[in-house]
């Protein structure tokens, strides 16, 4: 009783498959907790890591989470691309049981505890500096929401251990995710997962939209925001607004679920339909979510290895604040087939093209970028013109799906998987890696290798046709999504060329660890000592590589969209100011942890029932709040002189041949003489 | 240093990538019969006609997409850096007839799309009867774990896992479930509409002849999921005389206790025939859910409303 419904039946030895992800789960742990233990590194793991709420160490423990979690929902991504290949008039080597956990937890890591937290990484450590901040409004909200977002990827990642994982599908439509068809607690981790995550995510918007509204240097107007903290900031906004849509409708299932509710039921007045409005209301703005902040990265990397300003800003500005609000007015797309009538199927069709128009000017703005430019191929700018090449493709199935009639023929097929992954791996996924590869020396002070990078690209880049072309011929062929066999012998081919593909991107993820690792062990001699690696023109790149804790010691003032170009044209960066200020800084505190683990056991009592423990949970939740309430004290100050210190070593360092040659961006023209546009 | 050595490195892998990706494509043309493929070569006006908008879509974005794709390689390519390069403009970062066109374009393109979602959608609609000089041959479709329940109405008969109408004939589907939220779709001859417990949605196809088309549910529903598949025979006159007669001989009754056993689980459920059935079979499943309880029409609707719900 004590422990709910929790026994020992939940320990996975009743299959292979189970102990096997159990077993690779707990080893994963136990090698953390031996290298970390190794390296006596505990102390300075809980002091400098898992305490700060420095924006920037918060950015790198995301995008850390986040790389774990990829290569967990890839596993998954493996065995299901296996599964199909072998699985032709025979039941494969992987039971529906397993097989469908696998295609539930697949969508849900890569979504939630991938995509999310990269891209909330990578706005974390940049977005601040590109706005000439200090951090952002709210450091310990932000310490929050990251160990909420942990939390949720714990419970998923628990679920392979004590009991099993939804088999509903990431998108988990009732009423076969009620508890009469999934009477199991599988679909109460994934419930609760996307309920404690959702929290830290929409608690992360909120936080973002105050820093940019708020925290902005002088000079930097709203028209003179990089692209990068546009996206971030409509994508903020979308968060903020989408996520409690998400939270509410995982609220109402679960009440379904464990208190007999009947919002979804088949039976006593519950709709399933209302679930599907309310899930997709969120999840299509989500798709925007994951993808504008991308588009971001995109027109920061093509200006920057370009050489050039970055074309149409005003419009990319524009076409990014139309894609954020039209993507509220299209959620009916992902069921035209639920029997709407004609005109509300019309209206959301036609309202879907719609938002391909300003994705298609952001297409074109980014190739008239790259237009009498000086590009240079740092793997950054390989992922971004992977990206604009293949984007296009599924923009354009993206566009046949909104076709209603058309949507009747290829929904739930394997062309509509096709479909998404067309859109958020070159979308999201390469846009993410691109920001990786850029900021990466910002963050750690070194570069990454660029061989490896670039290798990781291709293996990506050629995975990716390998794996999702075939889908959407199978979608022709009449296979549909989440099947664990199959009988028509004509797909078999293409499952196993799809099979190949995901082989290939192994490759590429196994790339970027041995980028990592490669960069990582020759760091001395890929150093970023000016800040500036790339001859940047953002502000991001004004500040010392890895920035320092307050990362401007004196607030910069913009006159320019690139703000820190324009300075090193003019000869203005890298100044020792007047005289320096004393700095208030956020102390470090444990308690985002403490509440990340309380959300976390709270997540598992909930899924077990176990009440006094959720009861508990709930109560000690409430303490930590009152006391962090009270807590008057909870800024530092770090006195001038110290910040004196720090920014003249780092000036010393800096000698002239470090810095970029700015008679580079002299224009050259097809005759001499000749008179160019711009402003040169 | 950066730019030489990553320029060098892009082409030197991809010779070799290359080379895999042609050998894969080539596997791919050899290996595969698309013209098996039922939604690239319908078997149905319905179909054919939603597969037509498919390709013109298709090809009307094609005006955006190919220059696209063309531009961003080209300029790629023509502007990489290099001595003695192309044109430089560093500072040209805007141009009104730049802009105009890549708002206008695909602007226009989707003017033109709407238009054809608009009417298309309306044309297509899965609930609108087919005009056809002969009378729509009737069809109540229930989704069941994990198989399709087909009662004929006009016939009094019904089938599981397999459908049977004539040729001629339009084909006019009520559909279902008695389960969890499904969805009907016979590919070769049309798109697919979700059967949800409750609720009756429609699906109106017609073939162009006899033949047999594969259909199942494309809405994953559970263990027995890939299994939930069944074949559409369109027959002639004769032959569907022929099926009816067989039904109709068969010894299956499908009243309401056999409907309760067949209501149960069960995987790749083998074909059944049953000559006769309760009597607003379907009627009495939609109403299973309603939210309105009793007084029941019948013993057999009570039992089947309340005996498994």
């Amino acid at each position: 009783m004590m422990l709910g419904r929790l026994t020992v039946d939940a320990l996975p030895f009743y299959s292979w498959v189970a102990m096997g992800g159990a077993g690779v789960t707990i080893g994963g742990g136990v090698a953390v907790f031996l290298l970390v233990t190794y390296l006596r590194a505990w102390k300075v793991l809980w002091t400098d890591w898992l305490t700060s709420v420095d924006h920037k160490k918060i950015g790198i423990m995301y995008v850390v989470l986040s790389l774990v979690m990829l290569v967990r929902g890839f596993v998954d991504a493996l065995m299901m691309r296996a599964q199909q290949a072998f699985a032709l008039n025979n039941d494969g080597y992987l039971p529906p049981e397993h097989f469908e956990q696998i295609f539930s937890s697949h969508g849900t890591i890569m979504i939630f505890f991938v995509a999310m937290p990269f891209l909330t990484g990578l706005i974390n450590i940049v977005v601040p500096q590109q706005i000439g901040a200090r951090d952002v409004a709210f450091p310990f909200l932000n310490s929050v929401s990251l160990w909420l977002t942990a939390a949720g990827a714990g419970l998923v990642l628990v679920s392979l251990v004590v009991g099993k994982f939804s088999q509903a599908g990431w998108t988990g439509y009732p009423p076969y995710s009620g508890i009469e068809y999934s009477p199991g607690v599988g679909v109460d981790y994934w419930l609760w997962a996307l309920i404690v995550s959702g929290v830290g995510s929409t608690l992360s918007g909120i936080n973002f939209i105050v820093t940019i509204f708020k925290n902005r240097c002088p000079g930097m107007n709203f028209m003179r925001m990089p692209l990068f903290t546009w996206t971030a900031l409509c994508a903020s906004i979308l968060i903020a607004f989408a996520f409690p849509g998400l939270t509410v409708v995982a609220a109402q299932l679960t009440l379904d679920r464990t208190l007999g509710f009947h919002f979804f039921t088949n039976g006593d007045g519950g709709n399933m339909m209302m679930f599907a409005n309310l899930l997709w209301i969120w999840g299509h703005p989500e798709v925007y979510i994951l993808i504008l902040p991308a588009f971001g990265i995109f027109s920061e990397v093509v200006a920057t290895f370009s050489r050039k300003r970055l074309f149409g800003y005003t419009s990319l500005v524009y076409a990014t604040a139309c894609i954020a609000l039209l993507s509220f007015t299209v959620w009916l797309h992902h069921f035209f087939t639920m029997g709407s009538s004609s005109n509300v199927n019309a209206v959301f069709g036609i309202a879907t093209m719609i938002i391909a128009v300003p994705t298609g000017v952001k297409i074109f703005d980014w190739l008239f970028t790259l237009y009498r430019g000086r590009i240079e191929f740092h793997p950054a700018m390989v992922f971004t013109i992977g990206f604009m090449v293949t984007f296009v493709i599924g923009g354009v199935t993206g566009v046949l799906l909104a076709l209603p009639p058309a949507d009747y023929l290829m929904h739930n097929s394997t062309f509509l998987v096709a479909h998404f992954h067309n859109m958020l791996i070159p979308g999201a996924l390469f846009g993410y890696f691109a920001g990786m590869n850029y900021w990466f020396p910002k963050a750690f002070g070194f570069k990454l290798d660029v061989k490896w990078g670039i290798r990781s690209f291709w293996f990506w880049f050629i995975g990716f046709y390998l794996a999702f072309m075939p889908l959407y011929v199978l979608g022709f062929l009449g296979m549909s999504r989440r099947m664990e066999h199959y009988a028509d012998p004509t797909w078999q081919p293409y499952l196993i060329v799809a099979g190949l593909g995901a082989l290939c991107v192994l490759c590429g993820i196994a790339c970027i660890a041995v980028q990592l690792y490669v960069s990582a062990k020759k760091w001395g001699s890929a150093r970023d000592i000016t800040g500036d690696p790339w001859n940047g023109r953002t502000l991001e790149w004004a500040t010392s590589s890895p920035p320092a804790p307050y990362n401007f010691a004196v607030l910069p003032v913009v006159d320019d969209i690139d703000a820190f170009h324009d300075m090193k044209i003019r000869g203005t960066a890298y100044q020792v100011p007047d005289r320096y200020e004393d700095i208030v800084m956020p102390k470090s505190t444990g308690l985002g942890p403490i509440l990340g683990g309380l959300a976390f056991v709270l997540g598992f009592a909930m899924v077990w029932y176990i009440w006094w423990l959720a009861a508990l949970c709930l109560v000690l939740v409430l303490v930590c709040i009152g006391i962090r309430a009270f807590d008057d004290d909870s800024d530092y100050i770090l006195p001038a002189a110290e910040v004196e210190r720090m920014e003249k070593a780092r000036l010393e360092q800096i000698t002239p041949a470090d810095l970029h040659d700015m008679r580079d961006f002299l224009p050259v023209g097809p005759a001499s003489g000749e008179i160019l546009p711009g402003r040169a | 240093m950066i730019e030489a050595n990553s320029g060098r490195s892009v082409r030197r892998s991809s010779r070799p990538l290359a080379v895999v990706l042609l050998l894969a494509a080539g596997s791919l043309l050899q290996g595969c019969a698309l013209s098996d493929a039922p939604v690239l070569f319908p078997k149905g006006p319905i179909a054919l006609a939603e597969r037509d908008l498919l390709f013109t879509a298709f090809a009307i974005m094609m005006i955006v997409a190919i220059p696209a794709i063309v531009l961003t390689l080209f300029f790629a390519w023509r502007y990489r850096k290099r001595k003695n390069g192309a044109v430089y403009m560093p500072d040209w970062d805007g141009s009104w007839i730049v802009e105009a066109v890549v708002w206008l374009v695909p602007g226009a393109i989707v003017v033109v799309l709407g238009t054809l979602v608009w009417t298309r959608t309306h044309e297509f609609d899965p609930y609108k009867p087919l005009v056809s000089d002969k009378p729509a041959f009737r069809v109540q479709a229930v989704a069941l774990d994990w198989k399709w329940l087909f009662v004929y109405p006009e016939l009094g008969i019904a089938s599981v896992n397999e459908l049977a109408f004539p040729a001629d004939r339009p084909l006019s589907i009520e559909i279902t479930s008695d389960t969890v939220m499904n969805s009907l779709m016979i590919p070769a001859l049309g798109g697919q509409i979700y059967a949800m417990a409750g609720m009756r949605s429609e699906l109106n196809l017609l073939a162009d002849g006899p033949g047999v088309f594969t259909g199942r549910n494309t809405m994953y529903s559970g263990g027995g999921f890939s299994d939930q598949h069944f074949k559409a025979h369109a027959l002639n006159e004769s032959d569907f005389t022929a099926w009816k007669e067989k039904v109709a001989a068969s010894p299956g009754v499908l009243d309401a206790k056999t409907y309760l056993e067949l209501h149960k689980k069960s995987v790749a459920n083998p074909v059944s025939y049953y000559s006769s059935t309760e009597a607003k079979l379907f009627e009495i499943i939609l109403r299973k859910y309603a939210p309105i309880m009793g007084p029941y029409e019948s013993e057999a609707a009570e039992l089947i409303c309340r005996g498994a719900a």
